[in-house]
């Protein structure tokens, strides 16, 4: 299987009674809780964490889209790619992803990720979720009830840019272009691997499927809670005929490695206080607008990740709660080991994102949780599904045709004027 | 005298789409149609009073009850050409028109593209016009109690009491949830983000004699909105009534019914 170092740039300073004082951590949350010069630290920090994951030996690093979002300061993620793809060699760059209907034209999006995929000699997976109702009718002020279609149209469109090899004329509902002729196309034929991240809608399985792509379940709360999401996709998968490879499918999971259990409850127990009690603190009214589910996933009771409802699965949890319900897997190597394999087998996913760095973890703790992870865990799980081929991956050039970036240029001391 | 209500389904354009339509009064009466709101219709006594004088027709918008084609209509133009449609399946040539809400906004877009089709124009509580300073609540995202205060001049009234759902029993909360859903994702095609779609450069264009009635208490479109209306039709007066909010036909109903009968003669 595969096994990929997920970041979401939380911020990390948020207060202890963010919850009390605030009403959301997304859409209206008070920027002067942002601070620059402290977010200058921040994101260094964090690519450097992505990039050493890269060096462990991580498949992938993976990084995503949010607006005005405090649990997520990635409103470009292809910048994050941009800066990753001159100081990583093998890893893939996930990118997951971009909300396309976001993008006017979103022959931007095609633009963006063919220039990524051409630096990274073909490193890039291609990720199009539809967005979260915060992201994209609240930041971004898309009409809910249009955003499915337009999400489609910009997939379409999309697709068209990078695979037609003469320029076309494009009439669509949301987007009208006389010439669409992007440059530069892709180096992955006929187009990077497309991933699509998918919180549960029930008409997205059957597209998915249809159009064989990979389905990357992306859950806060953990693998129990998963199944019945999973099982849906396989079911629709089982519906369709088509092969049960289990790299058809991704899922992320929060994981947590120290030296025993007792350890990693003392080491990350307040970072996930943290993540679920102060970044998952989202207003009801901006979690899921009318519209953007389809009448027939909110029927289906299939509950959303933000609001309410989700609200009562966190709310008042311990460290205990997070470990028994799976939201966090975390403990000695051995325990990491036994539950991924479970998670793994039970869900039957490929391809695993881990959040190693969650809440306000520390670099140093990062590190540890990173090195810990790819030494002593990653090893056990990667020969799982080695009878399966993976058809979703990346396909990157020959070493003979890769140019490898120049060593970082010292700067030059200012010259004086003679 | 109460009238009592029929109810059918009117074809649209060949079938495109089918209309659920509550009716109230003769139809020997002067026709009357009735626009309702984001929320949809709300099939009060107030529409069994104007069934005394007029012909009341009374349809759920696209994409709303039992009412079909919203994939039809992109914006409130599209839907004015809806109702020009669905006037002519009725072999009505020119109506009365009254809106609410949502609802006047689109009364307001069907007077303005085609004057000759409206009578007499009445919006109560319109949408369709912003002012920085006097932002239009978001009632998409606000909670239920910020809500019903600014929907209600009395939260513990008769009339808000009745249109909340009935919290004991699921089943019902349950539908009133989907329904509520349903008609909030339709609205918005015409008022997410922001709602205006340009009515303000298409109101010069209303030939009707108009009144703008707006219940005082209105903190989801204040009523200084009625002055922005006002000023952009041709033949357009005022009505507040003090003691209702956005929904004065069921807060101060008789006065409400008064004032839209007087007007229309």
């Amino acid at each position: 299987m595969k096994l990929h170092f997920f970041h979401l740039m939380p911020w990390p300073d948020l207060p202890d009674d963010f919850q009390q004082k605030y009403r959301s951590v997304w859409v209206d949350v008070p920027s002067h809780l942002y601070d620059p010069v402290r977010g200058h630290e921040v994101y260094n920090d964090y690519l450097d964490e992505l990039e050493y994951a890269a060096s462990e030996g991580f498949d992938g690093i993976c990084v995503n889209e949010h607006h005005s979002n405090a649990y997520g300061l990635m409103p470009s993620p292809n910048l994050m790619a941009a800066a990753l793809a001159r100081r990583t060699r093998d890893a893939a760059l996930i990118v997951m992803g971009n909300s396309i209907a976001l993008y006017n034209p979103p022959v931007r999006v095609a633009e963006e990720f063919a220039m990524l995929d051409v630096i990274s000699g073909g490193r890039l997976v291609a990720g199009f979720p539809v967005g979260s109702s915060m992201d994209t009718n609240f930041a971004y002020g898309q009409v809910p009830i249009n955003l499915r279609e337009k999400y489609q149209e910009a997939h379409d469109l999309i697709i068209r840019a990078w695979t037609d090899p003469d320029v076309f004329a494009w009439n669509g509902k949301y987007t009208q272009l006389r010439y669409v002729n992007t440059w530069p196309k892709p180096v992955q034929k006929p187009h990077p691997p497309i991933w699509i991240p998918g919180g549960g809608s029930v008409e997205t399985w059957d597209w998915v499927t249809q159009r064989g792509y990979l389905y990357a379940y992306l859950s806060y709360f953990g693998y129990k809670r998963a199944a019945g999401a999973m099982r849906g996709f396989w079911d629709e998968v089982e519906r369709q005929g088509v092969e049960p490879n289990p790299y058809r499918a991704g899922f992320l999971q929060f994981v947590g490695v120290s030296e025993t259990d007792a350890q990693a409850e003392a080491e990350y127990g307040e970072a996930a206080d943290y993540f679920y009690n102060r970044c998952l603190h989202v207003a009801t009214g901006f979690a899921d607008a009318p519209g953007y589910r389809t009448m027939k996933t909110v029927k289906s009771g299939l509950m959303a990740q933000i609001g309410a409802a989700a609200r009562q699965l966190r709310e008042g949890l311990k460290w205990k709660d997070f470990i028994e319900q799976g939201y966090i897997v975390a403990g000695s190597p051995e325990t990491v080991r036994q539950q991924l394999t479970e998670v793994a087998k039970g869900l039957n996913v490929g391809h695993m994102m881990l959040l190693l760095h969650f809440g306000n973890l520390s670099k140093e703790q990062v590190t540890k949780n990173t090195t810990l992870f790819a030494r002593e865990v990653m090893p056990h799980l990667k020969p799982l599904f080695s009878e399966w081929e993976d058809k979703w991956w990346i396909n990157p050039l020959a070493p003979a045709d890769r140019r490898d970036p120049a060593p970082a240029a010292t700067e030059r001391a200012p010259q004086a004027v003679k | 005298m109460a009238t009592t209500m029929e109810q059918r389904t009117i074809s649209v354009r060949d079938g495109m789409f089918e209309a659920e339509v509550f009716e109230w009064g003769s139809t020997k009466g002067e026709p009357l149609l009735f626009l309702h709101g984001s929320s949809s219709l709300v099939r009060g006594p107030y529409l069994e009073d104007l069934g005394d004088r007029y012909h009341v027709i009374a349809p759920t918008h696209p994409g709303f009850g039992e009412s079909t084609g919203l994939d039809h209509i992109d914006d409130p133009v599209d839907m004015a050409i809806y109702y020009y449609d669905f006037l002519d399946a009725l072999g009505i040539d020119a109506a009365h028109v009254v809106g609410h809400s949502l609802g006047g906004m689109l009364a307001a877009e069907v007077a303005a593209l085609d004057p000759h089709r409206v009578r007499k124009l009445v919006l109560c509580n319109p949408v369709g016009l912003w002012r920085d300073d006097a932002p239009v609540l978001d009632f998409f995202a606000e909670d239920i109690d910020r809500l019903q205060r600014a929907v209600w001049y009395d939260t513990e009234g008769e009339q808000a009491k009745a249109m909340r759902p009935d919290m004991s029993d699921m089943e019902k909360l349950m539908a009133f949830m989907y329904e509520s859903m349903q008609s909030l994702a339709a609205a918005g095609k015409f008022l997410w983000p922001i709602p205006d779609r340009g009515l303000a450069k298409r109101l010069h264009r209303i030939a009707a004699p108009t009144l703008i009635v707006w219940g005082a208490a209105d903190q989801l479109v204040p009523a200084v909105y009625a002055e922005e209306f006002r000023s952009r039709i041709r033949d357009a007066r005022v009505a507040i009534l003090p003691k209702s909010a956005h929904f004065p036909m069921l807060e101060e109903r008789e006065d409400w019914v008064r004032a839209v009968t007087d007007f229309l003669g």
